[in-house]
């Protein structure tokens, strides 16, 4: 049988594969959004995970709100980056730094 | 090893080698190919899990909304690749440390002494008669009626605001204003003046 553990670690492992996405990529905003979709899926597998294993329902209504809002991020972030490239012809990180923050 | 052992295991590492594939990947659109497979890995553990109906959404939805929406995002933009992997090189041993040492640290917090099948045994699967969407809808209807509305707020708010921002306004080609044609009056258009001539000696 499949333990808890092994269903956790392995969304730990998913999340860490994201994060350290997010340090490689760091010039390329489309794949910083692809990393958060993946950190987003881990996340949802630890709620599914703990939902399964305590027999309640409610990590899964959980998960579907996640999915809602991820969806929607996604499109006014791929809205935001359309935008961007019409306006600087780029969407470097690095082109992207008129706020000087 | 059971067989659901297996088939976990085999999951587990498609799961894996395509994320790491796709944090890998030189070219975005192929990135994305990861990512899909990815999900789809992704889903069939949710499936393990019992929770079909959100394997199903996470199929229908990411696969086959979000990632389309990303691979057209990346068609329609003309992403230079030699700039994409500029610092690939720089950033990538900072990110490799952090990534294992919260691997490590997430290991002994979750191993198996804390959530093993010791302290937290496999609940017994459902019977054929189970239904996962009826549970979920039993659950969205009642208890969580006012998120679930919230939910669907926040998705047209997305419409919006996505539709706002690229929206481009046409300056390119001029359209007839029916209403303004038709309250026209004449004394809009046409105005009268009384005009002298002048003489032969004012000129």
């Amino acid at each position: 049988m499949v333990s808890l553990s092994d269903y956790l670690i392995l969304s730990s492992i998913i999340f860490c594969i994201g994060l350290a996405g997010i340090f490689i990529n760091r010039t390329n905003i489309i794949t910083l959004l692809m990393c958060v979709e993946l950190i987003l899926v881990a996340v949802n597998t630890n709620f599914i995970a703990f939902s399964h294993f305590l027999g309640n329902e409610a990590g899964q209504i959980f998960v579907f709100f996640i999915l809602t809002v991820a969806a929607a991020e996604v499109a006014i972030g791929l809205a935001i980056l359309t935008l961007l490239f019409r306006v600087r012809g780029s969407i470097d990180v690095d082109v992207t730094n008129s706020l000087k923050g | 090893m059971s067989s659901e052992q297996i088939i976990f295991y085999i999951l587990s590492f498609w799961f894996i080698a395509s994320s790491l594939a796709m944090i890998f990947a030189r070219n975005a659109a192929k990135a994305v190919l990861f990512l899909v497979l990815g999900f789809f890995s992704a889903a069939s553990i949710w499936i393990l899990l019992e929770a079909e109906f959100l394997a199903i959404t996470l199929i229908l939805v990411y696969v086959g909304a979000v990632m389309v929406l990303f691979l057209f995002v990346i068609k329609m933009l003309n992403i230079d690749k030699s700039t994409m992997r500029a610092k690939f090189a720089e950033y990538l041993p900072l990110g490799l440390i952090v990534a294992l040492i919260i691997i490590a640290e997430m290991i002994l917090v979750l191993g198996s002494a804390q959530f093993g099948l010791e302290v937290m045994p496999s609940p017994a699967r459902h019977g054929a008669d189970y239904s996962n969407i009826t549970v979920l809808a039993m659950q969205l209807y009642t208890t969580y009626v006012y998120p679930f509305e919230l939910a669907a707020v926040i998705l047209l708010i997305a419409i919006i605001a996505a539709i706002t921002l690229v929206h481009k306004k046409e300056t390119t080609h001029k359209k007839q204003n029916v209403s303004e044609q038709v309250n026209v009056r004449a004394k809009d258009r046409v105005r009268l003046v009384s005009i002298v001539s002048p003489t032969k000696e004012e000129k």
